[in-house]
């Protein structure tokens, strides 16, 4: 069985440590928001400059000056704090950042990630892709193990225009966690009932697949 | 010192044709609803934008865009507009999409008077074509220069009459560095009050920034994403 997006954002979840702060993007990581594991104190930068976001606001309490990096309305949580854009990048180049967790349309095996821009079609812009995926200390992508036609978002080497080179850490998709190494993908763990024979297949980047693969347990 | 005018439209009136102006806000949040409205009834066209986003069809830049007042937009995301699409694929509308981050460090170095900054966003990406390329401590970095603007057009919470200005929440976002940014800076603010009223220690832009300051009415403060939960 292939992860839910929830259960993709469950598993990035447990990458979370006590006292991080994490940036996490627009589709899949946003969704990470909801496994934080109680008592952890994880707080959640949003690059518009916002130092602790909460959830979404109840109905009628909407603010239109509170919103997130995907201009949702938002909450703030005890401790928040607001900054402008130059300070938002700035906390980011710096390192301060623990985690950045975003979506990718490809990702080569040596790190390299595109996300931004798809020759032929309309071109919306990078907005802050580039500046988290050059800087942040970590990056976790959250994304399919192939796109909607069957293709590998594997590969040996991106077909899209970069957003960032040699950055990716890690990689959640639907069918396995894989890391990034001097060899390539290495393969981590594997969704529940999906083959590392299935993985390969679907990986069209190298794969390291060494011993045992353990199979990954949601409770 | 008395900066204030007495309105949007005595603030943009020696706004001519071919200028390049920084617009403050992040999607629709903080946006200076008033200036872009008495541009639009100006009609001065040929305008560059330096502005993160292009507004929505029918609010923010957008309203520019409709009546093709914009000859070139420098943002970092412009998704959000049909209009926008269709006179960049027309040819009618250049665009230059850049890092977020990059886009505010260049308000920044403008207004801390440093000619350029060094930045590893974009490095080996299309963005870094053409730019000088330079290795501190084994990371390559791009360097980008600082922004040149004759205008800069911003919207606070509060502002005196001297200029300070202070802003709310996540509105404050490219507000704060477009205004230490432009050669003449105008600010639209919610609430202007009489100097002395604001608590220095809580100002966001210095008035020394600001040439212009009215304060504005109407606000629609548009949501393009209403967001809710239940419980």
């Amino acid at each position: 069985m292939a992860l839910t997006k929830e259960q993709i954002a469950q598993r990035i979840a447990r990458e979370l440590k006590q006292g991080f702060y994490v940036n996490l993007g627009i589709g899949i990581p946003t969704l990470v928001a909801n496994y934080i594991p109680k008592g952890m104190d994880v707080v959640l930068q949003s690059e518009n400059g916002l130092l602790g976001m909460g959830p979404f606001p109840l109905e009628g309490k909407e603010d239109a000056d509170l919103i997130n990096a995907g201009k949702q309305t938002i909450t703030t949580v005890k401790g928040s704090v607001f900054f402008d854009s130059a300070m938002s990048f700035g906390m980011i180049r710096a390192g301060k950042v623990n985690l950045t967790v975003l979506g990718a349309m490809e990702v080569s095996d040596t790190g390299d990630i595109a996300n931004w821009k798809i020759p032929g079609k309309m071109v919306k812009g990078m907005g802050g892709a580039m500046d988290l995926v050059a800087s942040a200390r970590n990056i976790i992508v959250a994304m399919m193990h192939t796109n909607p036609k069957g293709e590998s978002k594997l590969l040996p080497a991106c077909t899209l225009p970069l957003t960032g080179v040699r950055c990716v850490k890690k990689i959640v998709t639907d069918l396995a966690v894989l890391d990034i190494t001097n060899d390539g993908f290495r393969l981590l763990e594997r969704a529940p009932g999906v083959t590392v024979e299935e993985i390969r297949a679907k990986t069209a980047g190298r794969l390291v697949v060494a011993g045992e693969i353990p199979e990954l347990q949601f409770s | 010192m008395n900066k204030v005018v007495a309105g949007p439209d005595v603030a943009v009136a020696d706004i001519t044709d071919g200028v390049t102006l920084m617009l403050g806000g992040f999607g629709l949040c903080g946006i200076p609803e008033n200036c872009i409205a008495a541009l639009a009834r100006k009609k001065v066209n040929d305008l560059t934008c330096i502005s993160n986003n292009a507004g929505v069809d029918d609010f923010g830049i957008g309203l520019l865009l409709q009546q093709r007042q914009v000859k070139k937009m420098i943002s970092s995301y412009v998704g959000e507009n049909a209009t926008f699409e269709r006179q960049l694929l027309s040819g009618e509308l250049a665009v230059e999409l850049i890092p977020q981050g990059t886009l505010a460090t260049r308000c920044l170095a403008a207004g801390y008077g440093m000619p350029a900054i060094y930045t590893p966003a974009g490095v080996g990406t299309e963005v870094g074509i053409g730019k000088e390329l330079r290795n501190f401590d084994g990371k390559e970095y791009l360097l980008e220069m600082a922004f040149a603007a004759d205008f800069a057009i911003v919207k606070a919470w509060k502002g005196d009459t001297m200029g300070n200005l202070i802003y709310r929440a996540t509105a404050r976002n490219f507000n704060p560095l477009m205004a230490m940014a432009g050669k003449i800076t105008i600010a639209e603010v919610e609430e202007l009050v009489p100097a002395g009223e604001l608590d220095p220690d809580a100002i966001h832009t210095p008035g020394i920034y600001v040439h212009r300051i009215f304060e504005g009415s109407g606000y629609e403060k548009r949501i393009e994403q209403r967001t809710t939960r239940r419980d």
